[in-house]
């Protein structure tokens, strides 16, 4: 399963949405099915994209939000599981992409490789009560439709393959994409 | 040396008269009061972090959902947090406004905190962070409404430092 094909299968869904995206691939991905002002893309601060959504879930309560997040970033934040568990926003969706690989900085395997550290178990441990892990596309649907309709803090584990886009580049400049993504919500009111 | 129970309540009192209803911390020795405070008020969400640099996630997103919120830490876990700070806050221009228990200063009798209380002024100035001291609970809450307006008006992290002379009490 390719994170490109997940991603393009819920875009649809994405346009009511908050979405917050790690950086490299998983941004460039999002952003080549078609920007919009509702998605805001972390492209530094790795580990952070979740620490985002929650404070955006805790604070927009009527609004799903959805991070698109990495393994690489996860390990780097695995404490903001645990907050996560502890303030539980029901309306956020973290959908973790696994692919075992420091992909868009230079393809070193991370600790999730070959599955020695399993982060579906992570997240269950550190107090998450909905989470699943997927590794094909009919259950990353179904997963994602089942957590976009729950009233609960959700998490979803996709394996993926190690691969990212042909290219990189936004016409975006990133304070622009924030002072967008900030005017977007305040718009929502 | 035990924590001010009134200078803490100038604190808070003076967060929420900034019109700030949204706190992140890391609970530590002086921040304490302050945090029971926070926990106690109907009116306060509180999100209490793994670590710091998580705070700098949850402060931008208060902030992009349009809520005032303040970041509540001690200077040690601003040093864990700087990459945040400079590859969020910094990057995307997101307004930061820290109380920082400054720790390791003068006065200081732990010799654990006394590097990081020598540093931290330095780190403070290399990042361009601006930041004041806060010594009198008269001037505290100005201090932290002024603080709050420089972080909205600059889209920048600003500091208000938390000193042992508000914090502490003989």
């Amino acid at each position: 399963m390719k994170r490109a094909t997940c991603i393009e299968m819920i875009y649809p869904e994405l346009e009511d949405k908050l979405v917050v995206t790690i950086m490299g691939a998983c941004a460039q991905e999002l952003y080549n099915l078609g920007h919009r002002d509702n998605f805001f893309y972390l492209q530094h601060a790795m580990g952070l994209a979740s620490s985002i959504g929650m404070g955006l879930a805790m604070h927009q309560p009527d609004k799903k939000v959805v991070v698109l997040d990495g393994d690489g970033s996860v390990l780097m934040n695995m404490g903001g599981l645990a907050t996560l568990a502890r303030y539980r926003p029901p309306n956020l969706v973290h959908i973790i992409f696994d692919n075992g690989s420091l992909l868009s900085t230079g393809g070193f395997d991370t600790h999730t490789t070959e599955g020695i550290t399993d982060l579906a178990a992570v997240a269950s441990g550190a107090g998450i009560a909905n989470v699943e892990a997927v590794d094909d596309t009919v259950p990353f649907g179904e997963a994602v439709i089942e957590a976009f309709e729950r009233d609960a803090t959700s998490v979803i584990v996709a394996k993926v393959e190690a691969v990212g886009p042909d290219a990189y580049g936004m016409d975006l400049a990133l304070p622009e994409n924030a002072f967008q993504f900030k005017r977007h919500i305040a718009g929502l009111a | 040396m035990t924590v001010s129970y009134d200078n803490s309540r100038a604190v808070y009192d003076g967060i929420k008269a900034a019109g700030v209803r949204s706190l992140s911390a890391l609970p530590e020795t002086w921040l304490g009061l302050l945090l029971q405070r926070a926990e106690s008020d109907p009116e306060m969400k509180l999100v209490q972090v793994s670590r710091e640099e998580e705070a700098i996630g949850v402060a931008a997103g208060a902030y992009f959902a349009g809520e005032p919120h303040i970041l509540l830490m001690q200077n040690h876990g601003l040093f864990g947090a700087v990459n945040g700070i400079v590859s969020l806050a910094q990057l995307y221009h997101v307004p930061l406004c820290m109380l920082i228990a400054f720790r390791g200063h003068w006065g200081e009798p732990h010799p654990w905190h006394t590097r990081g209380g020598i540093v931290t002024e330095d780190i403070l100035r290399a990042l361009s962070i601006p930041f004041e001291h806060a010594r009198d609970p008269a001037k505290v809450g100005q201090q932290i409404a002024e603080a709050w307006t420089f972080s909205q008006s600059a889209l920048a992290p600003v500091a208000l430092l938390l000193t042992r002379d508000l914090m502490e009490e003989v």
